[in-house]
């Protein structure tokens, strides 16, 4: 272990890339507390493509290692908002963030952060399934390879340990050479989850991770998402209210680019303060 | 998007619930008239038609069930279905002690009566009032109307205390009256029982209007003992 660790140090010196298993190896194995500092602290936060100003002000925090569900209509701003959480967002021209956003203490939109580090740190599951056209094994060690480690028994080690944190190990462990691209929906939408996590981020984003799935994937899914929430800190945007309702802990309802309510997910289900929200949430608009 | 559908299906599950109250109201009603007037023939009736209460009872609660599997109502959707269905249930009960009430009657009847009767009336007004008062405030959403059957509770419990302590007196007095007084006391116990149903439909009311929880004395802070 010891030594794994030190390989792959001297392998990848300069990527940032920081594998949890050499906090293990030195022996501090347990994580600290949850409920602690916030994992990701927005201060108005505002975003405008071109003229046009999608987020207004967002101010919120998102807990450490439990699950915050970002629901609203088409167009307002959740999505976007999610985006912005890994800059994703740097992708497209013209656009402009303004307001703090840091995560784990890191203000991510600074000149001197490395964004390769934070969308290391920061994970993203997309709403279609992306996987590579490689095998199931290269998809999971993607991101291992592009930061220079080679060493076969890393790359072993970190596939099972991926596939199995993604509840997929058991189904293609004897078909880890097979095509990605000839599993099924719900299995390609996991082999994504095994690569977000194979870099060990500290926090997951979903973009509607279910919305191509049929009801069972979707449920093994949630029940992944279950797991996921004992090591990672994920923010889920969907448009199923019912699945927000079950896998979060808490929601935040997002309308025209402002954020309307944020509290726990039980309360919003059956006690939302805002009358937006209600009509939201009951089917009344939206 | 609108659900007019959903809409129109929780108007009939109101609808349902109100012709369940007006029903059992009536009951109620007519069980204490049977007594002031004594009407075995209305008292025999309340009690071989109870099952028309029962019967609205389960389609109620069929109703709901369906709504919770098909629609997965949210927020005030699923306070109305929820509520509703204990709402249903206090109703029945109330039904069921206008037939307690009937076979009370009818084991007076064949005597003479012990004494006028005050109290008896005067809580049974009360206590319609508040089984009416707290279907009100369901149909309106009136959450203060609501309060107000909280209140007047008090009202009856001090009733169903004064009738015990005079009847009593008949007792010690005279054993022969035992058995016509044990019925009276039964009957009041009976409107004190249904004063606590409308109690707590009351509390549903206030709870599917506001979202708070204000059983238990939750409100005035603490269980009363």
């Amino acid at each position: 272990m010891l030594m794994a660790d030190h390989e792959m140090k001297t392998t990848a010196p300069d990527t940032g890339l920081r594998i949890r298993t050499e906090v293990k190896a030195q022996g501090v194995t347990a994580a600290p507390p949850r409920g602690g500092e916030p994992d990701i602290v927005c201060r108005n936060v505002n975003l405008s493509y071109g003229d046009n100003h999608v987020l207004h002000d967002i101010t919120m925090d998102v807990d450490d290692r439990r699950v915050t569900a970002l629901i609203g209509p088409s167009g307002c701003g959740k999505s976007t908002l999610l985006r912005c959480f890994n800059r994703m967002n740097d992708l497209i021209d013209d656009v402009r963030v303004w307001g703090e956003i840091k995560v784990k203490g890191l203000d991510i939109n600074a000149p001197i952060t490395d964004v390769i580090e934070v969308r290391r740190r920061v994970g993203m599951v997309f709403q279609k399934s992306n996987p590579f056209p490689k095998s199931i094994y290269e998809n999971v060690v993607y991101g291992l390879r592009i930061a220079g480690i080679n060493d076969k028994a890393i790359l072993d080690e970190a596939c099972e340990r991926s596939l199995g944190g993604a509840a997929l190990w058991d189904e293609v462990k004897d078909r880890l050479d097979e095509s990605a691209l000839a599993l099924s929906g719900g299995q390609m939408q996991r082999v994504c989850i095994a690569r977000a996590i194979a870099v060990e981020p500290e926090i997951i984003l979903m973009d509607e991770p279910c919305s191509a799935l049929d009801p069972i994937a979707t449920l093994k899914i949630e029940e992944l998402i279950f797991q996921l929430k004992e090591k990672y800190t994920i923010v889920i945007v969907t448009h199923n209210l019912q699945q927000a309702a079950r896998v979060s802990d808490k929601t935040a309802f997002f309308w025209l680019g402002r954020l309307v309510e944020f509290g726990p997910t039980a309360e919003m289900f059956t006690a939302p303060k805002d009358k937006l929200t209600e009509d939201y949430i009951t089917g009344r608009f939206g | 998007m609108e659900r007019h559908h959903f809409e129109a299906e929780l108007q009939n599950l109101r609808n349902q619930l109100l012709t369940m109250g007006g029903l059992v109201e009536e009951r109620v009603h007519r069980a204490v008239h049977a007594l002031m007037h004594r009407k075995e023939e209305d008292a025999q009736r309340i009690i071989v038609t109870d099952k028309e209460v029962n019967d609205l009872q389960m389609d109620i609660d069929n109703r709901c069930l369906r709504l919770l599997a098909t629609q997965t109502p949210l927020a005030v959707d699923l306070r109305l279905i929820t509520s509703a269905m204990k709402i249903n249930a206090d109703l029945e009960r109330i039904g069921d002690q206008a037939v307690n009430i009937a076979e009370s009657v009818l084991v007076l009847i064949p005597h003479p009566p012990l004494k006028p009767l005050v109290d008896i009336p005067r809580m049974a007004a009360i206590a319609e009032k508040m089984i009416r008062d707290a279907l009100d405030g369901f149909v309106r959403n009136d959450a203060a109307l609501a309060r107000e059957v909280l209140r007047r509770d008090d009202e009856v419990d001090a009733l169903k205390d004064q009738i015990f302590r005079e009847l009593l007196t008949y007792m010690m007095a005279d054993p022969g009256t035992i058995q016509r007084a044990l019925a009276l006391i039964l009957i009041g116990r009976n409107l004190e029982r249904i004063a606590d149903h409308a109690t707590n439909i009351a509390e549903d009311v206030i709870f599917i209007a506001e979202a708070k929880d204000v059983r238990h004395h939750a409100e005035s802070g603490g269980q009363k003992p």
